[in-house]
């Protein structure tokens, strides 16, 4: 919430991950024509490679560059591989038959070679196993445990049901990261979210992952690094951007109904702007503490207008914008016993969540933002308790 | 060698049953055998259709047909209906029927056992589609969402339809037990007189191998699935850290059984292969003893890389290197197995009727789904690799060519003998282009959309990804409904057709051949001698 107008104030512009393609009069048509050239013409051509995402895209950190290399490494030995198996058989597929009246040779297996393939194979391949794990091993070595320096920058990844939590833990800044819905997101939807992950160039960051719920995995490909978020640990990762730009990633861990629905947005800027970005952070986090903490009665129309933003960043994805939930995985608002029945259980829910369920507790929101949640979940819809809970009700029901 | 004329005269006092009985208290291995075939036809369309329904959904960008959580319900079933209920399945029905012609014995060895081992399915069957379609009705709970591994804390979340999925797993995990027990003892104990275990023909060895996999790894999953189960419903926290349990532990349990399950699906398929490769090069197979070796080799290091499908989890360095290092190393027996073939077929006399067919489509395209596996044993690679749909096209590539493909050059290549019919081989070969061709379509492009930065289980994606995917889509519906020829091929042999001789085929090798074609209800009543 801290955040919400990152983009505008920086003026950082979100480059389209593809250029637009025009579909004209037969669009299905097209994609299906389009589809069939490439994969007759795959990997042949370096603009196809652009523009359809053929391999990884360009890697923007050093360790993102050394997997890319071990990846482009095997990918070639494996080819060659490839291409000798299907020489071999191809050749027997053409020569070998009886309807060229090859006669078949019953004594191969019992040949020089035939006694001896069985030790000359398995060296040959062990041969191909220690190149690809030597190197392999030299790699992970270098990118798997993060470097024991001092000055590392700690942001802490915590994935929720369906959403990315990034504490700065340096800078005391927490930002809340959402995917935004096509008609805001337009041909970057399921690739755009409110609040991105802002991270400064040229600086050794290490990635904390955890989660709050259920599995989900971390994963921006010009990053490379990919690592589960489990409930109960904390895993790491580290990466050294060294360019800038906007790098797109989603959740690769099946985390239930909204998987789809967790993309991540890193923005890679220089570590000045990056200065000027934790500055703005702390200085909206002042003011929305400021403002929660006043010993201010709020009207009903202050508490509603606050409410129906909250409700719609943080409860819409699953009780949905119009209050009638997914049942039943989701129970709707509108008109349940909890959202017209007492204020306490209301609040209670809302503060310390429901076990076994993906409702998760929302206690970490201040007051007067759980009190204008509720305000607005009691009046809204066919809802119309009348009820106006106050900042001073939520911190009594703590 | 041969006494068919004898078993023929002796089995016409013990003709098979007739009506329902015939099947439902069967103790016959063949019948037994045509039932797990039957069975594994029905679940293969079933898992075929989920899969067509989840290929549809993904054929444009956005939510068109399914809601997120009935795709991923489907994605689920279609996981566990495929590899429980129609490889595994149509692997036992081949055993079922092969074992015992090819070993010289007149049945299996616990023929009762047999029975309750294949009835058994359908309970299981029943109880896997209720897990899907149980939410459906009113009170039903929430749908399963997990995907076939189903990990918590999210199988945690999910409504009742899990525990019937759980139960479906204990059913399916208690008739491959019991099956593997029957061909463990039937394969030591009842080979005719002068066949050793070196002499046995080589699909006998992969399911005395599968067995063995079986009986170790299948306990460990129903533990696993029985410590959710308490976690869910009686208050432990084996799975839960915030009670003290491990989220992680799950993982490693399921993957102890998963990955063996891997050549668990795989091996009779290799089986099939040592069969169908020789009879169509007219010569030996190459490298009999190399192959033992190399099957006992990857079953064992098998057993010892699981966690290969957990790079991402935060082990420690030591650890992923020793899995990395032990996944590659089964490159090698592996290689071997495919260079064996390869040989066998070298120098041969080649011809290419349909099982010959599938039998160099595996080796071509397992050979490819080998080598991605290989690019995915590396750690700092599978960084970027993992639960894309890079992992989607690989696990396809070696399970289709590797398993399904072996199935159906098994069927293929012993339908002649179990039905006294040739099929029709016109359209055998073209089912095999089709499913083939239709295969490649819909899982070559889905290494790229992996490397594109696509995640695999997910129901909508960026339009980035359209191209591709609309192109594994229209695959997937020509090798989808490419297999109601196979449906239509199978009926057709069974009606009726040119009459098999005993050896349906020139270069066919082996006892079974020596038996009419159909064969009699009980055969080898009398051992022959193995000279």
């Amino acid at each position: 919430m801290h955040n919400n107008h990152t983009n505008e104030a920086y003026g950082f512009e979100s480059k389209p991950l593809s250029k637009p393609r025009k579909h004209d009069r037969f669009p299905y048509l097209q994609t299906c024509l389009k589809g069939g050239l490439l994969t007759t013409s795959m990997l042949t051509t370096g603009e196809a490679m652009a523009e359809y995402g053929l391999n990884f895209p360009e890697p923007a950190a050093g360790v993102a560059r050394e997997i890319y290399g071990i990846h482009m490494m095997t990918m070639t030995i494996a080819t060659v591989l490839l291409v000798i198996v299907f020489a071999f058989v191809f050749y027997s597929l053409f020569y070998h038959r009886k309807s060229r009246g090859y006669e078949a040779d019953q004594e191969f297996h019992n040949s020089w070679f035939g006694n001896w393939s069985w030790v000359i194979v398995p060296a040959l391949v062990l041969g191909v196993d220690l190149t690809i794990a030597g190197k392999a091993d030299a790699v992970l070595k270098r990118v798997w445990d993060v470097p024991k320096e001092e000055n590392i920058m700690d942001v802490k990844v915590t994935g929720h049901q369906w959403w990315w939590e990034f504490d700065y833990l340096d800078h005391d800044i927490k930002v809340e990261s959402r995917f935004v819905p096509k008609d805001k997101s337009g041909d970057l939807y399921l690739r755009e979210v409110d609040n991105r992950l802002v991270l400064p160039t040229g600086v050794k960051i290490r990635f904390l992952h955890t989660s709050a719920d259920v599995l989900h995995a971390f994963w921006v490909p010009e990053l490379a690094v990919k690592k589960d978020a489990i409930p109960g640990y904390v895993t790491e990762t580290w990466a050294e951007l060294d360019r800038e730009g906007v790098f797109r990633g989603q959740c690769a861990e099946i985390c239930g109904t909204w998987h789809s629905r967790m993309p991540i947005v890193v923005e890679s800027v220089s570590p000045e702007r990056f200065a000027a970005w934790t500055e703005d952070q702390k200085a909206i986090k002042v003011a929305a503490a400021a403002e929660a903490s006043a010993d201010k009665e709020w009207s009903m129309d202050d508490l509603l207008a606050k409410g129906k933003g909250l409700y719609e960043t943080k409860c819409a994805a699953c009780h949905q914008v119009n209050g009638m939930g997914l049942p039943p995985a989701f129970p709707p608002l509108n008109g349940s016993a909890l959202t017209t029945g007492a204020i306490a259980d209301h609040l209670d829910i809302v503060i310390k969540g429901k076990e076994g369920t993906a409702m998760q507790p929302w206690g970490t929101l201040n007051d007067l933002e759980i009190a204008a949640i509720v305000t607005y979940e009691r009046n809204s819809w066919d809802n119309k308790t009348g009820d106006v809970v106050q900042p001073a009700d939520v911190k009594q029901a703590r | 060698m041969s006494t068919t004329t004898l078993t023929h005269d002796e089995a016409h006092h013990h003709e098979a049953p007739k009506g329902w009985r015939r099947w439902l208290f069967s103790t016959n291995h063949k019948d037994i055998g045509t039932l797990y075939l039957l069975f594994a036809l029905i679940m293969l369309f079933l898992g075929g259709a989920s899969a067509m329904l989840i290929r549809m959904e993904l054929f444009q960008p956005g939510i068109q047909f399914l809601d997120p959580d009935l795709y991923n319900n489907l994605v689920t079933n279609h996981a566990l209906i495929m590899i429980f209920g129609a490889v595994m399945p149509a692997a036992a029905g081949l055993a079922n029927w092969m074992i015992p012609m090819m070993i010289g014995a007149p049945d299996m060895a616990l023929p009762r056992m047999n029975n309750l081992s294949f009835w058994v399915l359908p309970a299981a069957a029943t109880m896997l589609i209720l897990s899907f379609v149980v939410p459906f009705f009113p009170g039903g709970g929430t749908q399963i969402n997990t995907g076939w591994t189903i990990y918590p804390p999210l199988s945690v979340q999910v409504g009742m339809s899990m525990d019937f999925l759980i139960f479906a797993i204990h059913l399916l995990g208690i008739s491959s037990v019991l099956a593997s027990i029957n061909i463990i003892v039937t394969l030591l104990n009842m080979r005719a007189p002068g066949m050793t275990l070196m002499t046995m023909p080589m699909f006998c060895w992969t399911w005395l191998v599968t067995a063995f996999l079986l009986i170790l790894v299948v306990p460990v999953l129903a533990g696993g699935v029985t410590m959710l189960l308490f976690d869910r419903h009686f208050g432990t926290s084996f799975f839960d850290a915030a009670g003290g349990g491990d989220p992680v532990l799950f993982q490693h349990l399921f993957w102890f059984f998963g990955h063996p399950e891997v050549y668990i699906l795989l091996l009779p398929s290799i089986g099939v292969l040592s069969h169908v490769i020789p009879a169509f090069s007219r010569k030996p197979l190459f490298g009999y003893k190399s192959m033992v070796g190399a099957m006992l080799a990857v079953a064992t290091i098998g057993m010892v890389v699981w966690a290969h499908h957990q790079y991402t989890i935060g082990m420690s360095l030591g650890a992923v290197t020793y899995f990395m290092i032990g996944t590659i190393l089964i490159s090698i027996p592996v290689g071997l197995m495919v260079f064996n073939f390869i040989a066998t077929m070298w120098r041969g006399s080649m011809t290419f009727e349909t099982p010959m067919l599938f039998a160099v489509g595996i080796v071509l395209m397992f050979t490819f789904g080998g080598l991605s596996g290989v690019m995915l044993a590396v750690v700092p690679a599978d960084m970027q690799y993992h639960d894309s749909m890079f992992v989607v096209a690989h696990f396809h590539y070696v399970l289709m060519p590797g398993a399904v493909f072996g199935l159906f050059a098994g069927v293929f290549y012993w339908l002649p003998k179990w039905t006294g019919h040739m099929y029709d081989e016109k359209l055998g070969k073209i089912f095999f282009w089709t499913n083939v061709i239709g295969f490649n379509i819909t899982f070559f492009p889905q290494h790229f959309l992996g490397l594109a930065g696509m995640p695999r289980r997910i129901v909508d994606y960026n339009m980035m990804f359209t191209e591709f995917n609309v192109v594994s889509s229209i695959g997937a519906m020509i090798f989808g409904l490419s297999h109601l020829l196979l449906l239509y091929i199978v009926i057709k042999t069974i009606r009726g057709g040119k009459k098999a001789e005993s050896r349906a085929w020139e270069g066919a090798k082996g006892l079974e051949w020596e038996l009419d074609s159909p064969p009699a209800f009980h055969t080898w009543t009398v051992a022959p001698q193995i000279k």
